[in-house]
Parts: structure tokens; sequence; C-alpha cells
């Protein structure tokens, strides 16, 4: 486990100073994170100005799913999508055989090598985000509401990555698989708004067949405290252990049949 | 003229048979371009509340009709173009007697009509997720049948979309010529015309004020427009097209000189 800690905190180190020669990135970045969340937040102004209340949800918290989504996003632009674009390029070019060889778990490799600081801008502001719309709730969060919230965005991240590494996998057969992550986030863009806001079709799908409603709306309401949390605290559990489990078994299942590439 | 015909027509060949190659590929592109529908389902929800201009049957017509627009006027120029200039691939385009911008709008083209038995596909599934969006309901009674001029209008009004993105893109894209990496701050133009040209937000449902002020901006014709006349055939028709028309002069005009100069500037290999 020290072992694992110690190899993380090298790669980490190494692909932050490597990201460091592009730092008047930063700056841009920055505005466009900014002028993302301000365009959600204008969405929301304009779909509350009236008495329309999204799905019974009140404006702050509304603003708390945009504020979730947003930590999300820089949670995945940060520590899954450099590494999924990385698996892409590792099977395309068949370099992936080096890091099968070596002695340490291809998955735990795979999924920690590379960081990117262009997320931050992102979970800067849905912190900050979340704070606020917290502030205006009534009543306001207080520290053991958001204490209780905090383990349910960890489900949604590891559900995030499970969904992620699965689509990777499919790299082996499907050699050009750019294409579905751009699908995949595209769908993914329905967490920015609470599931129960969508008619009827659209929260079956978001709930059983593309897990979103776990992802952003999940920890909401648990902060929030709204009834009949605790199913969904069970239910996000269960399905971020089945997918967990899922995307290690058919890691396992694809290298059976990846083929490298001098065979 | 029939030689420059016979050009555009060889070369808009030649890029359909390119981009039908790649028939699965553009599956997904469509499919990431999913967003309208997803905001379709929000809209729907609160136009069904009666607190909106627009009623839950209008809503998913105009999203449909989003959707279908969205599909017809995509723009990536920026992307080829930086990969162009990076490359020094720009310079062998440049010693032929043909604008390379030619080239670029030629691609678009072959690509849509290589998307177009997909989108109309696609544009049907639609239905299937808010079925009285075709034979309407207690509110909007009867069918959607945009009637000839509607029609006409719409793909006049779409195609005038797709010069103005290609336009503001491109030109935008001219910075390659100095910054190297610009794809990376296109999103400077592209959040602004996401969430200003009726993608996320019917316009309509703005405060007037800031309708207003909004239908100056080229963005709305970049969607709204087309997708309105399409859906509910109510739009400024005039003013719409009198905006779009000096947009397309303004940006034009800035297209050409952004390309004049950065010419000169332009170094790559073998230049």
């Amino acid at each position: 486990m020290t072992r694992h800690l110690r190899i993380t905190r090298l790669f980490w180190s190494a692909s932050i100073a490597a990201e460091m020669e592009y730092r008047s990135n930063f700056v841009l970045t920055f505005v466009t994170s900014a002028m993302m969340l301000g365009g959600a937040v204008l969405t929301l102004a304009v779909l509350f100005q009236h008495d329309y209340q999204m799905g019974g949800w009140t404006w702050p918290q509304a603003l708390m799913v945009v504020a979730i989504y947003t930590i999300l996003d820089g949670f995945q632009q940060t520590f899954l999508a450099p590494n999924r674009t990385r698996i892409t390029e590792l099977v395309r070019e068949g370099t992936l055989d080096f890091v099968l060889l070596k002695p340490i778990d291809s998955q735990f490799w795979l999924s920690v090598y590379k960081i990117s600081i262009w997320g931050l801008p992102n979970l800067v502001l849905g912190v900050a985000m979340l704070i606020y719309a917290g502030m205006r709730t009534r009543p306001p969060l207080d520290a053991g509401d958001y204490a209780l919230g905090l383990p349910m965005i960890v489900l949604g991240v590891a559900i995030l990555y499970a969904l992620g590494y699965m689509l990777s996998t499919l790299t082996v057969w499907f050699i050009k698989m750019n294409n579905i992550t751009y699908a995949m986030a595209a769908l993914l863009e329905a967490g920015r708004y609470p599931i129960p806001a969508y008619p009827l079709p659209y929260r079956v799908f978001f709930t059983f067949v593309l897990p979103v409603a776990f992802m952003t709306t999940v920890p909401a309401q648990t902060m929030l405290g709204m009834s009949g949390s605790a199913v969904w605290i069970v239910g996000s559990l269960g399905v971020a252990v089945v997918m967990l489990i899922a995307a290690r078994l058919f890691w396992r299942f694809a290298l059976r049949y990846y083929t490298s590439a001098s065979s | 003229m029939t030689s420059a015909v016979r050009k555009l027509r060889a070369m808009t060949g030649v890029y359909y048979a390119l981009m039908v190659e790649y028939r699965a590929e553009i599956v997904l592109w469509a499919v990431s371009t999913s967003l309208p529908l997803i905001m379709m389902g929000v809209w729907v929800q609160a136009g069904a509340s009666g607190d909106f201009k627009l009623d839950a049957t209008q809503m998913a017509r105009y999203f449909i009709a989003v959707f279908l627009i969205r599909q017809l006027s995509v723009v990536w120029v920026i992307h080829d173009f930086e990969w162009q200039v990076v490359s020094g691939r720009l310079s062998p385009l440049l010693l032929q007697p043909i604008d390379p911008a030619w080239r670029f709008v030629l691609m678009h083209v072959g690509e849509q009509l290589s998307r177009l038995p997909i989108v109309l596909v696609l544009t049907a599934l639609c239905f299937s997720l808010y079925p009285a969006a075709l034979w309407g309901d207690a509110q909007t009674p009867g069918w959607w049948t945009p009637s000839l001029w509607q029609v006409v209008l719409a793909v006049v009004g779409c195609y005038c979309a797709f010069v103005l993105r290609f336009l503001m893109q491109y030109s935008f894209a001219m910075g390659a010529f100095w910054f190297e990496r610009v794809a990376a701050s296109h999103n400077l133009i592209f959040l602004p015309y996401l969430f200003l040209s009726g993608i996320v937000i019917p316009l309509e449902e703005l405060p007037p004020w800031a309708f207003d002020v909004v239908m100056w901006t080229p963005f709305p014709y970049m969607v709204w427009f087309p997708a309105t006349i399409l859906a509910d055939g109510e739009a400024p028709y005039v003013k719409g097209f009198a905006v779009i028309a000096v947009w397309v002069i303004v940006l034009w005009i800035v297209n050409r000189l952004l390309w004049r100069a950065g010419l000169k500037h332009y170094s790559a290999m073998g230049a």
C-alpha cells in the first residue's frame, strides 16, 4: 500500500512539473470555467424567474446541484480524463505491453499515471458555489450536512471513474474510442440539473441506464436531508460497488483479447 | 463559371467520400450533440407548469428543431486549420489556384451530406421522447406540419447560421498564425454561443430587455432563429435577416483582413 502511495506521488509530481510549462494557459482555463459556471447559473436564473420550481427544488438547492456538477467536472478533468486519453494511445500504439510487464497492477498504473492541473479552476469554483448555495438554503447547511454529503460525492466520483474506465477498456477491441468519450460527456451534462426536474422517461434513463442521478442529485439530496434519502444512499453505494467490480472484471477480461503490437 | 462549378462538385464529392468512410464515427458525433435533447427534458417539464411563454408541446417542437439545425450547422474548422498551420500543411494548399477557405467550406458540406441520413433517423427518434410534439395536445392542438415557406425559410436560415458560425470560427482560427494553440481559446466564443444561441435556453423566455440585447448579437441567428421559424413560424423575419446580413459582411471583412495579415506572418516549413 505504501508502495502504491509512493509511486502515485512520483507520477503526480512529474506530471505537474510537465504541465507547469504551459502555465499561461491557466488564466484561460480559469476564464472558461467561470464562463461555463456563469452560463449554467444564467440558465437556472431563467428557469426560476417565475414561480416554477424544478421538480420541487428551490433556487439555492438547484445551485447546489450545479456546484456539485462543477466539482465532479473539475475532478474528472484533473484525475480521470488525462489517464483515459493515455489508455487509448497506449493500446493504439501497442505500448501497453510495457505497462503490463511492470511489477505492479496494470489498472492501478493506468488510473493514476497522470494528473492535469486544468481541472483546478472548476474544483475551486465548484466548492465556492457549494458553500454559497449552502448558506442560502433554509435552514442553512452546517458542517454536519457537508460531512454527510462528502461520502456521497466520493461515491459519485467512483461511479464516474468506473464508467470511464470501462469505456476506455473498450479500446482493446475498437481502436478509435475518443468519440465515445465525447458522447458520454454529452449525456453526463444532464447532471447539471436535479434529476426530478426531468420527465419520467429521462428520470428512468438517468437513474438505471446511465447513473447520472447518483453523481450530482443524490449528494445534494443527502446534504439537504431530503425525505427518502436513505434509499438513495444505499442505492448509490450499491451502484458504486457493482460498477467498480464490473470495471475490474471487464479489464481482466479485455486483457485476454489484447493483441500487442508485435503479435 | 462552369469550371468553378465543376471544381466545387469535385471537391464536395471527394470530401463526401472521405466522410462516409467513417460512418460509425459520425453516429457518435451525432450523439455527442445530444445537449438539445437533454435541455428538452428540462424545458418540457418547465413548460408544463404553465409559468412560461411556451407550453410543453411548443418546447418539445422547439428543441427538436434545435437538434436538427445543430446537426446541419456543425462547424469544426478551427481544429483543422490549427493543425494545417502548425504542421505546415497549409503551404502546399497556398500554391493551388483556389483559396484554402473553399476547401474547408466544402469539407463541411461533404460531412453534412454524409450526416444527413443519420440526422433524419435521429430526428424521428426525437419524437419518441415526446410524441405529442407531432400531433399536439390540448394547449397546442393540431399536427406539427410546417408549411412550405416555413421549411424554405428555415433551410435558408439554417445555411445563414452555418455561414455565420463558419465565418466567426474561421476568423478566430486565423489566430493560429500568431499563437499556434488557438483551438484551446476557442471556448471564449463557443461558450457565449452555447448559452446565447438558444441551445440551452429558448430565448423568448429571457426577460424582455435581455432578449432585445441578445438579438443584436450574431448568436441567436446561429440556432434560435431558424429553429423558431421551423417550430413556430413566428419570427422577426425582416430584422433577423437584416442583422444576419450585417454580421456576415462584418465578419467577412474581419476574416479577409486577418487572413492577409496572417499570411505575412506565416512561417511554417517551406514558407
